[in-house]
């Protein structure tokens, strides 16, 4: 079966070009002709979960498959960990800092959100080593 | 699709094959092949971009000319705002607007004082607010092509009362039958364009849908032809009617400031328009309410029609607004039409041109195929191929309508290795 694999390094603490990967893979998802609606929630959860490497875990790798039938996101990063999974999966809950907050992120909707507009998501963190997640999208 | 009247066409015979024009195509729809340059007309939205870039001068446009005005009885002329700012050193836009009727147009109806009823009505449409936002202008063309084409998600968010232009020449038909008594086909209305979209949309896009525009002419042709009439001896029958509200529209963020109390957002360029489009699509600009774009840098005023330049036609527009205008902040026009009147009569179609195949897998496949190609090629998007980018060009390989040798840099290592 055909399958596609774009591989995207997310920098930390950098902002400008926080939201690089979520954006070439909407471009290429266009060209690939997937449903619109289908790239939106893929783009607004990538987006989420790259935002999240950018903040707090030092940056982090995107992979992102593609198959005739289903794009799976994982987001892996090597960084603090999830303390409380639970708790981060609370809307409105965050542990960003202030100036973090000041940049319009850390509104405690990442996780969230991930999971909203995933098809299925899952969470596998250890603190001190790092999170991954897999999100997977039905086409 | 239906062929579409081609607004800006290349002069084989001058262009150099330089890729100027295709670096600066928005919707990557220039190629160069055997040393010319092509346009992909499907994609083309006729932004004119290519016309500001190409050095050679060999991107030409196309419009009506005056003979078009012979096939009718009664000749109404559509003028925009920008056309009283071709005329810098005129201080009295009266004069502008009646010296129409020196070269055969036998009415003269400002385009901005249907921008002044949309203007009217948009405010109504905030206040009442059952609108989806953030709701886009379409007083451009090329960017409402461009959303259709590329930014589909986009459509339902595109505002259903009809462009300014379209509402000018409903207005103005009905006003000339009853002033005149005339049928429908006796009348020819005609705008004086400033841009190639606008022709484009009239002759054979969107805006040819209602019927009630019969040509278009370029800005530059009718001020060629008003420089033989002496303006400052025209007789000044017809006052200007629109408000400032309406003469606004000719720049960008003009149609936004007669908003009050609306977040809204204006981009103008079509470079900075892509941006917005792409920002709109993931939905990160949900707090702002209205949107409006300009392919044309600086708005309507930057089109590639006004031979007059595009900061002396800003600056013009601003101090007609405060000087001539100053007391005009309200229309003499009234909203006295049911609101269908004012409204599309059509749902915009968006159509797909930028996936790889309309089979989803098979579109997977090719893309698959596009990676391994671009692997090879040296990502410089030099251009030098006649490809925009290199994945541009892997595309057009996938596609057959390129081969990999076309990559020069790619040839010159090849051959030095050789001899090495």
């Amino acid at each position: 079966m055909t399958e596609i694999v774009w591989r995207f390094d997310v920098e930390g603490n950098n902002f400008e070009l926080a939201g690089h990967a979520s954006q070439q893979t909407k471009s290429r998802l266009k060209q690939i002709g997937v449903n619109n609606d289908i790239i939106r929630k893929v783009i607004i959860a990538m987006y989420e979960g790259e935002i999240n490497m950018v903040i707090h875990a030092n940056g982090g790798v995107a992979t992102v498959t593609v198959q005739p039938n289903l794009i799976t996101v994982v987001l892996a990063d090597t960084g603090k960990g999830i303390e409380n999974v639970e708790l981060a999966m609370k809307e409105g809950y965050s542990t960003a800092t202030t100036e973090i907050r000041e940049l319009g992120f850390g509104a405690g909707m990442g996780l969230p959100n991930m999971k909203k507009y995933s098809d299925d998501m899952a969470i596998d963190t250890t603190v001190g080593e790092g999170t991954t997640i897999t999100m997977k999208f039905k086409i | 699709m239906a062929d579409k009247f081609r607004s800006i066409v290349f002069d084989q015979s001058r262009c150099l094959g330089c890729t100027h024009c295709m670096r600066k195509c928005p919707t990557q729809a220039i190629r160069v092949r055997d040393g010319k340059a092509y346009v992909n007309y499907d994609r083309c939205i006729s932004c004119g971009n290519c016309v500001r870039a190409c050095p050679s001068h060999a991107i030409t446009t196309r419009f009506d000319t005056f003979d078009i005005l012979n096939g009718y009885k009664y000749k109404v002329a559509l003028m925009p705002s920008v056309f009283y700012a071709q005329f810098p050193h005129i201080n009295e836009p009266e004069l502008v607007l009646n010296s129409l009727h020196n070269i055969g147009f036998d009415y003269v109806f400002e385009v901005a004082r249907a921008a002044d009823m949309l203007s009217l009505l948009k405010r109504e449409m905030f206040i009442v607010g059952d609108v989806k936002t953030p709701v886009i202008s379409t007083v451009c063309p090329a960017c409402v092509e461009l959303i259709l084409t590329k930014y589909q998600c986009l459509r339902d968010n595109l505002i259903d009362d009809l462009p300014p232009l379209l509402l000018a020449a409903k207005m103005a038909r009905d006003e000339v039958k009853k002033l005149t008594g005339l049928k429908d086909k006796d009348i020819g209305v005609f705008y004086l364009s400033p841009c190639p979209a606008k022709v484009r949309a009239i002759k054979s896009g969107s805006y040819s849908q209602t019927g009630d525009l019969n040509g278009a002419i370029a800005v530059s042709e009718v001020v060629k032809k008003l420089n033989l009439v002496d303006i400052k001896d025209v007789v000044i029958k017809d006052e200007i009617k629109a408000s400032q509200m309406g003469i606004a529209w000719s720049t960008s963020g003009g149609e936004a400031s007669n908003l009050p109390n609306i977040r809204q957002l204006a981009a103008d360029g079509i470079d900075n328009v892509v941006s917005i489009l792409r920002e709109l699509e993931d939905g990160k600009l949900s707090n702002i309410d209205f949107v409006e774009l300009h392919a044309c840098p600086g708005g309507c005023v930057g089109g590639v029609f006004n031979v007059i330049n595009t900061f002396v036609a800003k600056s013009k527009i601003h101090s007609l607004r405060r000087t001539v205008l100053q007391n005009k902040t309200n229309t003499t026009d009234k909203i006295d039409k049911p609101i269908s009147y004012y409204k599309i009569p059509w749902k915009w179609q968006t159509t797909d041109l930028y996936t790889l195949d309309k089979k989803l897998p098979v579109a997977l496949q090719k893309m698959a195929e596009v990676e391994k190609i671009l692997k090879k090629l040296p990502r410089k998007d030099c251009g030098i191929c006649g490809s925009p980018t290199c994945r541009a060009l892997a595309e057009d390989i996938v596609q057959g309508k390129a081969t990999e040798s076309m990559c020069l840099v790619n040839r010159y290592f090849d051959e030095n290795n050789k001899t090495d």
